[in-house]
């Protein structure tokens, strides 16, 4: 088999024996990513590829899939076969008694850009996914305004859209960071309650200047077709300013999971307000106080106290790879990568830390952060093998900092599940695994 | 051809001024609903009482629906298993083992019945008629020693129940100072 002859992949990244003081970023082995991609660090790597690319025998050389015809084409494109696995996982709140109160996680640590393809958005439905008919589907506003109107599907997707690439996060994301015990899970099973697509929609304030508002409106009670007829409170100026109705998500009709045929999205805000399946929309000048902002979605403080519209999601950023689960393969040059995210608008800064906090590097931003999107940051990072633990630490425009997670605790009472967004260390141990760890 | 933009302006400064003479420069293709087609769909109630249905119910009244849709979850007496408890935990918020109930943390009755009205139960959602859910709201604040057993719920008397944790919430809809 000429698989056989295959010596394997070619490694490009040398062992480092030492650094030079112009490459070093911060301790336990933070690199500055500048003198990575300009090659000062790798050089000598690249005569090994060229010695090894001279192959007198071409055609014994040629991979058998270049020596037939590979499959016909495909009506809905699927995941490689040698792609292992990756998957949602999925946790019930109330076990088998109610199957559709739950959630599914985006497997952070198995994805590496800032989109998250359709099928892997993390879910988080009260009481199932309803399979509704478009056709059986309309669009109420009323409530405190000149002309109660009605949309249809159809109708509304005449109307002038725009595109928002924007993520949703869980008000409950990294929920299980708030147990006193530390649990040993992935970095997807820790973080996944968020996601990032592109939204296609229809502003939602131009439905409302059609029904036209009244002076007296405050809120916009938004209330979803599901089996819990989700209903949440928002603010008029928020709907007025960037919330849409969305009907596509990275182009394709919204999936079951994420509200078909059409859902709200608002930029920034606890994801339970990006109301799925939504069918009314009632203006009024009090909030509902509904049960999913009284007695859920608030955050209790150590007084017994409770804070109620806790709207925007806190600054947060989180090393995706490598993370939780992972074993590295030996000491050495590695790129640490992870996502950082705001809902107060844009990321200015994330650090990285290599050396369990003491000190910190900035780690490059990979493109401007996008408004209510989530930015990729990396930084290179050469392992000595000895335990130690890395951590990240996002700083977001209005100078809010990503706090420590005993910082963030003084802040609730106990058992506060919601609005974690305290700094996340990996620790690693001298065998190279990496597991969750609490600073 | 009108511009794209002019469209989306036009709409978020009539949404701000607020009663348009006519319908704004968009499609326009939304359909007048009357009161009657509205009267089924609206089913929020507020803590004060907007939208409660007429109808009322006892404590007592509300047993037989209690034990028919909600105790095989929530216990006969609230106290949960396998599904949440109603009941109990009042005075534990500020403590380290707080315990949220209807009791304890719900800031309005009003919550209860459209909480109820709007999802329960689980397996069949608003399937109890509104005399019913006046029945089990009663019957669940009766347990939580919040109203008596023949304590009459109805549109007047609901919104005047005093909740334990009434001042128990702090409104961050303005933004929450060190966050």
């Amino acid at each position: 088999m000429a698989d056989d002859k295959d010596p394997g992949p070619t490694q490009l990244a040398p062992r480092f024996s030492s650094a030079s003081p112009a490459e070093v970023a911060a301790g336990g082995g933070l690199l500055s990513r500048r003198a990575v991609l300009t090659g000062a660090v790798v050089a000598g790597a690249l005569s090994a590829v060229a010695a090894r690319a001279a192959n007198p025998d071409w055609s014994d050389a040629a991979k058998p899939w270049q020596k037939q015809p590979g499959r016909p084409f495909s009506r809905y494109g699927q995941p490689s076969v040698h792609v292992r696995e990756i998957e949602r996982s999925v946790t019930l709140r109330e076990g088998d008694v109610a199957p559709g109160n739950g959630s599914s996680f985006t497997p952070l640590h198995l994805l590496r850009g800032t989109l998250t393809p359709n099928g892997l958005h993390f879910e988080r439905h009260h009481n199932g996914v309803p399979d509704i008919d478009p056709d059986h589907h309309r669009l109420v506003i009323h409530g405190l305004v000149e002309r109660p109107l009605r949309f249809d599907f159809d109708a509304l997707l005449r109307y002038p859209m725009v595109n928002r690439t924007v993520f949703i996060e869980c008000s409950g994301n990294s929920f299980r960071n708030t147990f006193p015990k530390v649990q040993e899970v992935s970095c997807g099973d820790i973080h996944g309650l968020i996601s990032t697509s592109e939204w296609t929609g229809v502003p939602l304030s131009l439905l409302l200047a059609e029904a036209g508002v009244r002076a007296d409106a405050k809120w916009v009670i938004a209330e979803g077709a599901d089996a819990a007829t989700m209903a949440r409170s928002i603010p008029l100026a928020k709907a007025l300013d960037d919330v849409l109705v969305a009907f596509y998500q990275n182009g394709e009709p919204l999936r079951p999971e994420q509200g078909f045929p059409m859902r709200l999205v608002l930029p920034g805000y606890e994801g339970n307000m990006s109301i799925k399946w939504v069918h009314r929309l009632e203006l009024t000048e009090v909030p509902l106080h509904a049960r999913d902002e009284t007695s859920h979605y608030t955050d209790l403080l150590p007084d017994g106290r409770a804070l109620q519209f806790t709207f925007p999601m806190g600054v947060k950023s989180v090393i995706t790879q490598p993370s939780a689960g992972w074993d590295l393969q030996g000491s050495g040059y590695y790129d640490v990568s992870g996502l950082a995210w705001t809902g107060a608008g844009r990321i200015t800064r994330v650090e990285v830390s290599a050396d369990g906090g003491a000190t910190w590097a900035e780690a490059e931003l990979q493109g401007t952060p996008p408004r209510h999107g989530v930015v990729r940051f990396r930084i290179p990072w050469r392992w000595d093998g000895k335990p130690t633990s890395l951590a990240s630490r996002a700083t977001d425009e209005t100078g809010a900092v990503q706090p420590d997670r005993a910082t963030w605790l003084a802040r609730y009472g106990a058992t506060q599940r919601y609005h974690y967004n305290a700094i996340q260390h990996w620790a690693v141990d001298a065998e190279g695994r990496l597991r969750n760890v609490y600073a | 051809m009108f511009m794209r933009n002019a469209v989306l302006a036009v709409a978020a400064v009539l949404a701000a001024l607020t009663s348009a003479p006519s319908r704004a420069a968009g499609p326009g293709l939304g359909v007048p609903v009357s009161e009657a087609d509205l009267a089924p769909l609206a089913i929020s109630v507020f803590p004060d009482g907007r939208g409660l249905p007429p109808g009322q119910a006892t404590a007592i009244d509300g047993v037989d629906a209690y034990v028919t849709h909600c105790a095989r979850c929530h216990g006969l007496r609230g106290q949960g298993k396998p599904g949440p408890a109603l009941v109990g935990g009042i005075g534990s918020l500020g403590t380290k083992a707080p315990v949220k109930t209807v009791g304890s943390f719900w800031p309005h009755a009003s919550t209860l019945f459209d909480y109820t009205r709007r999802t329960m139960p689980y397996d069949r959602p608003m399937s109890l008629t509104d005399k019913e859910v006046y029945g089990v709201t009663a019957y669940v604040l009766w347990l939580n020693a919040i109203i008596g057993k023949d304590f009459v719920l109805d549109a007047q008397s609901l919104p005047k129940v005093r909740m334990p944790n009434r001042e128990g919430f702090v409104d961050a809809s303005q933004g929450t100072p060190g966050r």
